[in-house]
């Protein structure tokens, strides 16, 4: 008997040391129990977050939307400000497998055809069943600037024909003929990076702040939390209405994204800052902290060292879910008019054609970028809340 | 309790000089003063500049002098003559414009909120009673889809198909004789046939949060020993959870009440302006674009000022009705 005690022994040393050398204990003991016993802490929380269904779908989402929004210059099949004249107001091409015969072919679409309605003088299109068009991946097409680093002109996908004989659109087109999804992938670039750029900006005065409130306490506390009970107390959208009108017109759109995204996290800032005051005020009197200052730990490195990876994992989760807002608030200060204009590209820029109800009838795909929006916010939520669940992987 | 809301009080007046001094900062942030742009407006349409009035004007609201001297004017003006300034656009005192509109929202917002709650609660409960059942699934469903959708485009969709389907026009508040007609018996009746749309919308809202806090809340204070104990003492159980769990559980509505107050003031913004309401939200942004700045900034100053009302109200309330705070604090 006293092999497996040395053994659980030697585990639970590893499970200190690192990674690398549990793994191999881990591999000795292949009973269900001892490898929770000796899991790290970010394998625990994986572990517990991986049975979150919803949450690990939503993740894979994210992730996607993402690679989206940094890869839009190739995914997008045309470059956002390019118009089609011919596809004014097209409703999304339909893709198809099965041709009018009934014979099945890789995806294609057909030619589109415009007439014209002789009394409204609507454009109406119609499929043309004798010309079809192959979808083709890695397509040649119109040029663009990667990350304005390299030239290229590699799309994703597209039709192997010139732009001016026939174009595909996958959510449409707008009233100027331009692709709905090709503008919806920029759109996500500013759209999504917002919300990533505004959270870590009040991540990092929320972490200082926070931190200096929960772990010094006393007057610093006090000032800290008045401000925050002050910053609270002003009602937000109104507040951020006065102020981002405010900025100024004529600023690039770089600026003013800057500008928006600064004046989102003025006020999230404080949610982050309470998080982590309420770790902290916790944290302090435990006794590994203790420890650490009585072996002359300095406090910054208690801080960074000790205490910090302790509640990480909130923070994380307090992040995520703190995101969804800032996407949200950009939107629909750029759906007002008053964050970002076109010719930047947002989901909430976007969505300003939907703005009119008669045009919204006649084109009613304009109303997708708030679909995406939705579903990206509802993806956060799922993710936040799964990670939150997981947060504390010692709990039952 | 006195001593409390004594305190609450006084912390209350640093706090609205803070606010009243962003609010003037607001108005001071375009380019120029009022003045020049409404000398500059008047030129535009063709009217005579009148020198005297211009003169009165200027000292009105001390133009031209120290800027903390323009404050004081302005703030002075408020408190001591109940004037807010003139607005620009409407020219017309601001305090003719914007009370009417606040009443309206409050009234819009009064109506969700105890709607919502009115749904929120019963089905919290039953949620958290009946965790992982069907309808709990149902439930958490669709808070979750109520919650990641804004009101605004929800408005959106549900005038979409108002419009496509119906062949309804929805938005506004009142029918089209009755926007400036006096107020009146009729004038109500048609309010609320118009209201309904956007109090289901914001409901609708509301409600997802609502019932998730509920739940969340519930499910923490079912397990805690004194439910067991109500329980042994042989309770019955739906007399028993209606009568101390969901009394505790339903603390954060007294507590967010402050905040839920200034929701229901400026959160309703976006979906005001979708709808076209005839409340603060289009205003303010009208004033905001047509740099209407005295306009804005009084209504910044006292969406704030009820915000701050609102908090206090509510941690009166919540000291009320959770003694551990009132004898604690």
């Amino acid at each position: 008997m006293a092999k497996p005690d040395n053994d659980t022994l030697l585990a639970q040393d590893a499970a200190e040391k690192g990674a690398a050398l549990q793994e191999a204990v881990t591999e000795e003991l292949p009973l269900e129990e001892e490898e929770i016993y000796v899991a790290s802490y970010w394998k625990l929380m994986w572990w517990k977050f991986r049975r979150h269904k919803m949450a690990l779908v939503s993740a894979v989402f994210v992730i996607l939307l993402y690679l989206v929004a940094i890869f839009c210059e190739a995914v997008a099949p045309y470059d956002p400000e390019e118009y089609f004249l011919k596809y004014k107001m097209a409703p999304p091409t339909k893709i198809h497998v099965r041709d009018a015969e009934g014979r099945f072919h890789l995806p294609f679409v057909y030619k589109i055809d415009r007439t014209q309605d002789p009394e409204t003088y609507r454009d109406i299109y119609n499929e043309d069943t004798s010309t079809r068009y192959p979808i083709t991946f890695f397509v040649r097409g119109s040029e663009y600037e990667m990350w304005g680093l390299w030239k290229s002109d590699l799309h994703l996908f597209g039709l192997p024909v010139p732009q001016d004989e026939q174009g595909v659109f996958l959510l449409g087109a707008d009233r100027l003929g331009r692709d709905l999804f090709t503008r919806m992938c920029y759109g996500a670039r500013i759209s999504l990076s917002v919300g990533l750029v505004g959270v870590l900006l009040s991540v990092t005065v929320g972490i200082v702040l926070g931190g200096v409130s929960g772990y010094y306490g006393g007057r610093a506390d006090t000032i800290i939390q008045r401000v925050i009970e002050f910053i609270r107390t002003m009602p937000h959208i109104p507040l951020w209405m006065a102020l981002s009108a405010a900025v100024p017109k004529d600023w690039p759109i770089v600026r003013v994204y800057f500008g928006i995204t600064l004046l989102l996290s003025l006020i999230s800032w404080t949610g982050m800052a309470r998080v982590v005051r309420g770790r902290f005020l916790a944290m302090r009197e435990e006794d590994f902290v203790l420890a650490a200052r009585l072996a002359g730990s300095g406090e910054m490195r208690i801080i960074l060292r000790h205490m910090l990876p302790s509640f990480f994992s909130h923070i994380i989760a307090s992040l995520t879910l703190s995101i969804p807002g800032m996407i949200l608030s950009e939107t629909g200060l750029s759906y007002l008019g008053l964050g970002l204009r076109a010719p930047a590209i947002s989901w909430g820029v976007l969505l300003k054609d939907a703005q009119n109800l008669r045009s919204l009838v006649l084109v009613p795909w304009v109303l997708l970028p708030a679909l995406a929006v939705i579903l990206t916010v509802m993806a956060f939520n799922f993710v936040g809340d799964g990670l939150r669940d997981a947060a504390d992987p010692y709990a039952r | 309790m006195l001593a409390y809301i004594v305190r609450r009080v006084l912390f209350m007046i640093p706090t609205l000089l803070i606010i009243s001094i962003i609010s003037f900062a607001v108005i001071q942030l375009p380019p120029g003063d009022y003045l020049t742009s409404y000398v500059s407006q008047l030129r535009e349409t063709g009217d005579i500049v009148d020198e005297a009035e211009l003169a009165a004007l200027k000292e009105r609201y001390g133009l031209g002098q120290p800027i903390y001297v323009q404050y004081y004017k302005w703030v002075s003006g408020i408190i001591l003559r109940g004037d807010w300034g003139q607005s620009m656009e409407w020219q017309r005192p601001v305090k003719d414009l914007i009370w009417e509109r606040i009443a309206l929202t409050m009234v819009l917002s009064g109506i969700s909120l105890l709607v919502s709650w009115f749904v929120a609660i019963p089905v919290g409960v039953y949620s958290a009673t009946h965790q992982y059942s069907i309808p709990d699934y149902v439930m958490s469903m669709f808070s979750f889809i109520g919650a990641g959708t804004p009101g605004f485009m929800l408005a959106l969709v549900v005038m979409y198909l108002a419009w496509s389907k119906l062949g309804m026009a929805v938005g506004g508040l009142f029918s089209e004789e009755y926007i400036t007609a006096p107020w009146n018996w009729a004038k109500v009746v048609d309010m609320f046939k118009h209201l309904w749309i956007p109090v289901l919308i914001i409901a609708l809202n509301g409600t997802a949060g609502s019932i998730r806090t509920t739940r969340a809340n519930l499910l923490d204070e079912m397990n805690k020993p004194y439910v067991e104990t109500a329980r042994a003492k042989g309770l019955k159980e739906g007399r028993m959870v209606w009568k101390y769990p969901v009394r505790v559980a339903l603390n954060p509505f007294f507590s967010t009440m402050g905040w839920q107050l200034a929701g229901l003031i400026s959160g309703q913004t976006l979906l005001a302006v979708v709808l076209s309401l005839q409340t603060t939200g289009p205003l303010l942004l009208r004033a905001l674009t047509s740099q209407d700045m005295y306009l804005a900034g009084s209504f910044l100053l006292l969406l704030s000022t009820l915000t701050v009302i609102g908090t206090l109200f509510s941690d009166i309330l919540l000291a009320w009705v959770d003694p551990r705070i009132r004898l604690g604090g």
